[in-house]
């Protein structure tokens, strides 16, 4: 909420051909793995996790 | 000497009741009331010597107010960086507007200490030390009643509301919260959050409303008597207060500890009205014609 910008800081995907870009990219092998690197990444960074709905998350903090 | 010290007596004691923990949660520490308190003692005392010397045609005393409003003014500062310090540590921010609005009540405050002992003196050299009872009565209950800033249960109703999810996306209602990437969390949610529907009253009202430093207040003071979840690491349990765009009715999310429906109501009803939220364009032609 505070003036500091919104960042995404990285984004973890399950297919490979939906995300490029000069943001760190995790590809997990499926479902499960998706949501646990998300969560550690999340945990780690101290940011929230955000789901784009079509297989990819991304990380942010606010 | 008995008309000082009725004035004194006047003022400190407006201020002693005026010292009172409310849902500020401010001050909530023994050396806030001391200095506070001592403040205070000082604001009656200088209300009150004021009028033997304005008796003695003395008319320099008036300088000692004004060096007096000098001193709260200070406060003012004080106080609203102490509090800006301790914000940054904090997880549900009070907000800027809700500091500047302690702030400013507390050296409004030493203000109306003064002029109740100002007043309260006047009265004690007029009718003897009975008036000045009945004046300083008067004038305490003025400041109780007057003084006591209006609440958000004045201007909106406050209903339960219902937390849903649309695929990832948090709802209170209708009102979109935010995007929760993680299902385990969204269970949680779903399990445990509590939601409430913010309604205005009026155009007014809705105004204030969307002020995001009210909505901020609204937040913490939840926040402050339910209890959170949040933590440094978990921003998905932060508690919200966002707004319908086109009814301007605020839904609040919170995950609070407690969980219990009608004293998250009674929380947010009485959270004060900042004074610099309070708008009113019904106060206007313009205001009124486009209410309609």
């Amino acid at each position: 909420m505070g003036e500091e910008a919104k960042q995404i800081l990285a984004v973890i995907t399950t297919d490979r051909n939906k995300v490029t870009g000069a943001v760190p990219i995790f590809i997990a092998d499926n479902e499960e793995e998706k949501q646990k690197t998300a969560l550690f990444l999340a945990k780690t960074l101290d940011a929230m996790v955000h789901d784009l709905e079509n297989g990819i998350y991304f990380i942010v903090r606010h | 000497m008995v008309i000082i010290l009725a004035g004194t007596l006047a003022g400190i004691l407006t201020r002693i009741l005026l010292l009172k923990l409310d849902y500020r949660q401010y001050p909530g520490y023994p050396h806030g009331y001391i200095s506070h308190f001592s403040l205070g003692a000082i604001a009656s005392a200088l209300g009150a010597v004021a009028v033997p010397a304005l008796m003695n045609k003395d008319f320099t005393a008036f300088t000692f107010l004004a060096l007096a409003a000098q001193q709260f003014r200070e406060i003012r500062n004080i106080e609203r960086q102490t509090l800006e310090n301790l914000e940054e540590t904090r997880l549900e921010k009070r907000g800027k507007d809700y500091i500047e609005g302690i702030a400013r009540t507390f050296e409004a405050r030493n203000y109306l200490v003064m002029g109740t002992a100002f007043i309260t003196s006047i009265a004690a050299m007029m009718a003897g030390i009975w008036g000045a009872v009945a004046m300083a009565l008067i004038l305490i209950l003025f400041s109780k009643t007057f003084m006591t800033g209006k609440k958000i249960g004045d201007i909106c109703e406050v209903i339960p509301g219902e937390v849903h999810f649309k695929n990832s996306l948090l709802c209170v209602n209708e009102v979109d919260i935010m995007s929760v990437g993680l299902p385990d969390i969204r269970e949680k949610i779903k399990q445990e959050a509590l939601g409430v529907m913010i309604k205005p009253k009026d155009d007014n009202a809705r105004a204030t409303l969307h002020d995001m430093g009210q909505r901020m207040a609204i937040t913490h003071t939840a926040a402050q008597i339910m209890g959170s979840k949040k933590e440094v690491d978990i921003p998905e349990f932060t508690p919200l207060a966002r707004k319908n765009p086109d009814t301007g009715e605020v839904a609040l999310y919170i995950m609070p500890i407690e969980k219990d429906m009608a004293s998250l109501i009674m929380a947010v009803q009485r959270t004060p009205l900042l004074e610099s939220a309070r708008v009113k364009p019904l106060k206007t032609q313009a205001g009124r014609i486009a209410a309609d």
